[in-house]
């Protein structure tokens, strides 16, 4: 039978949703137990929030100074220790579990399955290969544990409020490297719905034109109450910072409604929007691959489009 | 200071790829490969670090079959001092790749391991993580910013939240993310001067490597595709269109 050990992602003394849907894919392995590993300084409120994730059996703390933030190279020891026992190690496949997974697998001496879209049974899994082109199958050896990460867009949350699981607080007899140092975290400041968990997703590209006229893509996003998200072109011209990217190397989302604005969608950005509920497409130019898949077309200047789309709205 | 970038050659980033129909694999015959885009910006950083002074030597290194010399060369090309090719008909997984690079660095002794965050057919982002572990060694993943000075990296790394900025002790790895640098394209001359540099090529076999891949790959399958869409006239029908979804 299978033991999985998820991997807790927090910021801030809150736990990610990341967490609760690489819980969802643990419980599609119909494991014997699932145990939340939470690292950290101070992770009282982390550890209570994951106890209350359906699904988990129990939570696991290491509170250590060094772990006030997430060095993989730090974590990774720690987390390879831990998994002593489990059958799997999965982490929610977001930068920070891109990071320490491999490097827990590499300690392990194990091979990594990245990016889980589907659990076909307990060593058999589906992931996206060719910026989500092709879909393999998988199989990982059964003699040793497992460690995957699991992308967040295929998984629900799984629901929080009817656990609560035990919490222990786990000593691990690790020496940790000094030779990586935290320095700083620069936030984007938004009080809009986060990108990966909202349930609707407003994106600009390069048809926008400028830093300024995203305005009317964050005023249009506000109406709606959606996040707003980009596309790479519109990064790398300087009009939004990059943790707004959407696509195979930025974040790969799956709200209910997506609206690409002014995006022509190359295959990068695509994969990183496929499994969107309902995909809207604005965009002047008829052509544009992005209506090769918006379920919703609509050809137009966006300019015009959108201040007569708030009137529509009422 | 000496710096191993990972060099490795992908399909195009600019091909539709196609699945098999008997689901054995993708179709790779006859498509055009290139440098994996990542690995261009790895050895864009490293060549600039050696402008600046702050290395000497940059040396591309690279696993798979024996045609795979003409890719080295184009890292030659951008101004790679030399390649290490090391050679194999297999398809190669991370945790393999990463034991392959291991055995260079104990050998070449780099003061930096430059590879991209990850390669575009497999989407494993995994080889450079999986390295500095086994070196037992920091890493700086999905580097948008690369200063070096006093023995240690200042990596400022994209990550979900926004920035991170990290400082790491030499040796290292960093994998780079998209907007570290704008890599320089290869001038017709470069090419000539290129093949005057040299390439050592390692058996795979003499490495010693464990090349035992953990993962089976069974089937590949084209991705579900989505129902036709419908076009709309006007912003009017649109509200309305996603008003009956329940969307607005």
């Amino acid at each position: 039978m299978s033991k999985i050990l998820v991997i807790a992602e927090h910021l801030d003394g809150k736990l990610n949703s990341s967490t609760a849907r690489a819980v969802s894919a643990a419980v599609a392995v119909k494991a014997e137990s699932i145990d939340v590993l939470v690292l950290g300084d101070s992770i009282d409120a982390v550890a209570a929030d994951a106890a209350r994730i359906e699904g988990v059996s129990k939570v696991l703390t290491v509170a250590r100074a060094e772990n006030a933030h997430p060095l993989a190279a730090v974590l990774a020891p720690q987390i390879a220790k831990a998994a002593n026992g489990y059958s799997h190690v999965f982490a929610p496949s977001t930068t920070f579990g891109k990071d320490v997974a491999p490097r827990v697998a590499a300690l392990l001496g194990v091979a990594q399955v990245s990016d889980v879209m589907s659990v076909e049974s307990s060593h058999t899994f589906k992931r996206p290969i060719y910026a989500g082109n092709a879909i393999v199958t998988v199989e990982a050896n059964a003699d040793h544990a497992v460690v995957a990460t699991i992308r967040t867009a295929s998984w629900p949350a799984a629901n929080s409020g009817a656990n609560s699981a035990p919490i222990e607080a786990l000593s691990l007899d690790v020496t940790l490297p000094t030779h990586t140092r935290f320095v700083e975290l620069k936030q984007g400041s938004s009080d809009r719905p986060d990108l990966q968990s909202a349930s609707k997703v407003v994106s600009g590209g390069r048809g926008v034109g400028s830093k300024e006229n995203f305005d009317i893509i964050y005023k249009f996003a506000d109406k709606i109450g959606a996040a707003v998200g980009a596309s790479r072109a519109a990064v790398d011209a300087g009009y939004v910072p990059n943790e707004m990217q959407v696509g195979q190397t930025g974040k790969i989302i799956a709200p209910e409604l997506y609206m690409a604005i002014g995006i022509s969608g190359a295959i990068q950005h695509l994969t990183g929007i496929k499994d969107a509920g309902t995909i809207v497409a604005i965009n002047k130019d008829g052509e544009a691959p992005i209506f090769e898949i918006a379920d919703i077309g609509l050809v137009g200047d966006l300019f015009k489009l959108i201040p007569e789309l708030e009137r529509a709205m009422g | 200071m000496k710096i191993l970038v990972g060099y490795k050659r992908v399909v195009d980033y600019n091909v539709r790829i196609q699945v098999k129909p008997d689901g054995s694999g993708v179709v790779t015959d006859g498509v055009k490969l290139s440098a994996n885009p990542f690995d261009d910006i790895a050895l864009e950083e490293a060549l600039r670090l050696r402008e600046k002074g702050v290395a000497e030597e940059v040396v591309v290194v690279g696993i798979g079959p024996a045609d795979l010399t003409a890719h080295l060369r184009n890292g030659l090309a951008m101004g790679a001092n030399r390649a290490i090719h090391v050679v194999t008909s297999d398809a190669v997984q991370p945790l393999t790749a990463a034991r392959v690079f291991l055995k260079l660095i104990e050998k070449e002794q780099p003061g930096l391991f430059i590879v991209g965050k990850q390669a575009i057919d497999d989407d494993a982002n995994q080889t450079g993580q999986m390295l500095a572990a086994l070196w037992d060694r920091p890493q700086a993943t999905f580097a948008g910013k690369v200063e070096i000075a006093d023995g240690k990296a200042t990596v400022t790394r994209e990550v979900d939240a926004g920035l991170e900025t990290i400082e790491v002790e030499l040796p290292a790895v960093i994998t780079t993310d998209l907007r570290l640098n704008e890599p320089r394209f290869i001038k017709l001359p470069d090419i000539m001067k290129a093949k005057a540099k040299p390439i050592d090529s390692i058996d795979f076999a003499s490495l010693g490597v464990e090349a035992h891949d953990h993962l089976k790959t069974t089937h590949y399958a084209p991705p579900v595709k989505r129902g036709k869409g419908v076009m709309v006239k006007d912003a009017a029908e649109l509200v309305a269109a996603l008003k009956q979804k329940g969307l607005l």
